[in-house]
């Protein structure tokens, strides 16, 4: 066990990728001699080669295209792209050509392609970078979508990303990057789509992801004060989704909240909520609730605390769900 | 092969002169003229054998007969669509022949005649046009890859690839070169741009070959550049040629050249083969709209097979009854690939479920099962 940040338990992740695989390579913009805007690669270039941590032409396009063209050659390209709203310059590779060339071959070619996205807000940064694009991905058949919500996850989320045959679309919770936490370096305590439970509880069911984990946890510890035992599940893969454990829970619970930074209009949340109403319809005392961004473009910085779930949000929701 | 557009010179009339609308006759290497004379280009010289020579015309017969079986097995109904090479036959050709067996070819949604050239069985292009699958081989080990119709995609996917190539350190007299095919429109689309980049940057091993057939669809090169795409190599820091793409034995030398030098490690060159696509677009669209008969006599007049069989006979590098040899070996592909297509199997409900991801995720493995059962249910409930 060993305490680290995020980034750095991310970036052991990456260095052990790189060790064990000669075709792996990281390609993105200032991924090399910077080391990434976030230090997510940070020396990774000096200890491995130019040739397999590529500074790359600023052109989001060409980083995932051509990553198809060398995954089409056997390499294992993980990709960064440097922000998640510089994602969509990016989108017909990554939604037409990415995720569909297996379908297309026949199942003939494979493509072994990492795309990490620094995804969420809540860093004051500027437009287009505190967005959650999340929804277009996991729209998009023949990707994999995941994100982590602590080091340990994100340890080794990436090498189980890094080592499968299937392209995966990987969030990686931008203000969660310096949270440090326990790492095991040994081994892996679950599977890259396996949905984790993270707190018990019996009164309702707060089902998070990536960057609102935290906020699901924060609003369970506040909401024992109020007399309320709250379950948190880190949902961890969004596509596919590990239902077994939400469904559980919610034979348990009968309540249940989402929370998410993406807006609500066809999120996470509104599959969930239909899924889990389809499924676990005579389980339920309440209808399955959402808190999430609203439906506007990501706000100027000084409106981000108001646009993000919060603590306050969430339990105002779990008021609501006990009153039904 | 009565049913085959058949080309022949247009007559001399001031009418046909015209020259198209969007450019002049442009500078470009040619080795043969449309009149079927032979010339010499520095820089770009040509000595095939005898059977190389006629294999091409080989190449430039069976290619249209192929393509004209793609236009009439679609208005039979038997393929969804088509979309016709004629006119394009010497560019695939000689582009294709000029290169070796371990290079590989990302090709747009057109390349039929580079297809056939390769060795490959061309029933892939076939089947994607009608439905019963998506055209799927595997790129690696049939050095050809899949159709690309989002234009330009393929670019970023040659360049990776080549960038791969590199990286094996295969390169020098035994390397691969890597040529992706593309249009005039395709030049436009910033994925072609950013391919330009990426190949420049990483000196990737690759040969941009551009067939400017004149026209996206319905649009002309106006309105798709101000320079010519070969020129435009310039400003990415590689080399661009212009070659007669109507010229067989042009686009031969031309692309053996660049891929010689891609090879060798000298890096990326962009081609820009400026040829007619004498058809519409496909088989959907209706190209009397937006040109006219005078511009395609323009064309007709430089046609690649007439001038290349006309340079045959006049060099009596063949005759007549090879002519006719050749007619009949085309006709009997034509007949074996007809008879292929009409005996595609169709393809089954689980088939759209099975190649989505290495790994089936249970929740779609549910999913493919109930999609199963109930298809088997209805079937069940008709045959009741």
């Amino acid at each position: 066990m060993a305490t680290m940040t995020m980034v750095k338990a991310l970036n052991s992740g990456l260095r052990r990728i790189l060790e064990e695989n000669e075709k792996a390579l990281i390609m993105g913009e200032d991924v090399g001699l910077l080391g990434g805007v976030f230090r997510v690669t940070d020396a990774l270039q000096k200890d491995f080669g130019s040739e397999r941590v590529i500074d790359t032409p600023l052109a989001e396009s060409g980083i995932i295209g051509t990553a198809i063209g060398l995954a089409m050659r056997g390499y294992r390209p993980i990709c960064e792209i440097q922000f998640d709203g510089f994602v969509y310059p990016a989108f017909d590779q990554l939604v037409s050509q990415l995720a569909k060339f297996r379908n297309r071959s026949g199942g003939l070619i494979s493509l072994p392609v990492v795309v990490r996205i620094p995804f969420g807000g809540g860093i004051g940064a500027v437009e287009h970078h505190s967005e959650s694009p999340e929804s277009y991905f996991v729209h998009t058949a023949g990707l994999k979508v995941v994100t982590c919500s602590n080091p340990n996850d994100a340890h080794w989320m990436i090498q189980q990303a890094a080592a499968g045959d299937d392209p995966v679309v990987f969030l990686e919770p931008k203000r969660r990057y310096q949270a440090k936490g326990e790492v095991d370096t040994e081994r892996a305590a679950l599977g890259l789509h396996q949905a984790a439970v993270v707190r018990p509880g019996s009164t309702a069911t707060l089902i998070a992801y990536g960057p609102t984990v935290d906020v699901a946890l924060a609003s369970a510890e506040a909401g024992v004060e109020e007399g309320h035992d709250l379950e948190v599940i880190d949902l961890r893969s969004l596509s596919p989704i590990d239902w077994e454990p939400l469904r559980a829970s919610l034979r348990k619970t009968g309540r249940a909240v989402v929370v998410h930074e993406a807006p609500r209009t066809l999120g996470m949340g509104a599959e969930i909520a239909a899924s889990l109403s389809e499924e676990c319809f005579y389980s339920l005392e309440a209808p399955v609730l959402r808190v999430a961004g609203y439906d506007v473009p990501y706000p100027a910085s000084r409106l981000e605390d108001d646009y993000l779930p919060n603590l306050d949000r969430v339990l105002d929701a779990v008021d609501r769900s006990l009153e039904h | 092969m009565g049913s085959v557009d058949r080309p022949r010179p247009a007559k001399k009339t001031a009418k046909n002169r015209r020259k198209p609308a969007s450019t002049n006759e442009p500078e470009f290497v040619q080795l043969l003229t449309p009149e079927g004379k032979r010339v010499d280009h520095p820089g770009y010289e040509l000595s095939l054998t005898d059977e190389e020579y006629r294999g091409l015309y080989r190449d430039l017969v069976v290619i249209r007969e192929l393509d004209a079986q793609g236009t009439a097995l679609q208005r039979q109904g038997q393929l969804g669509l088509w979309p016709s090479l004629l006119g394009q036959e010497a560019a695939q050709a000689g582009s294709g022949r000029a290169l070796r067996e371990k290079d590989t070819v990302f090709p747009s949604y057109r390349e039929l005649g580079v297809q056939w050239v390769r060795g490959l069985d061309i029933i892939s292009a076939f089947s994607l046009f009608r439905g019963v699958d998506l055209g799927g081989r595997d790129t690696e080990a049939d050095r050809f890859g899949i159709y690309s119709i989002v234009i330009a995609s393929q670019t970023l996917h040659a360049a990776g690839y080549a960038m791969g190539v590199a990286k094996d350190g295969s390169v020098g007299e035994d390397g691969e070169a890597v040529v992706v095919y593309h249009g005039d429109g395709a030049t436009a689309e910033g994925d072609f741009n950013e391919a330009l980049i990426w190949a420049g940057v990483f000196n990737a091993p690759l040969v941009f070959f551009c067939q400017n057939n004149q026209y996206a669809i319905s649009e002309t090169n106006a309105r798709q550049f101000r320079v010519p795409p070969h020129q435009r190599a310039e400003g990415f820091g590689l080399p661009g040629i212009r070659v007669d793409g109507n010229d067989v034995l042009a686009c031969y030398a031309v692309t053996r050249s660049a891929a010689d030098r891609a090879r060798a490690g000298e890096g990326p060159s962009l081609i820009e083969a400026y040829t007619y696509r004498m058809q519409p677009h496909t088989t959907s669209d209706d190209a009397t709209r937006y040109r006219d008969e005078a511009e395609l006599d323009y064309w007709r007049a430089r046609d690649p097979i007439v001038r290349y069989r006309s340079w045959l006979t006049e060099s009596g590098l063949a005759d007549e009854e090879f002519f006719a040899s050749v007619d009949a070996e085309a006709e009997r592909h034509v007949l074996d690939l007809r008879d292929r297509v009409m005996n595609l199997p169709e393809p089954e409900i689980a088939d759209m479920f099975d190649s989505v991801y290495a790994d089936l995720p249970a929740e779609l493995r549910a999913e493919r099962a109930e999609a199963v059962a109930f298809q088997a249910s209805l079937d069940e409930g008709s045959e009741a």
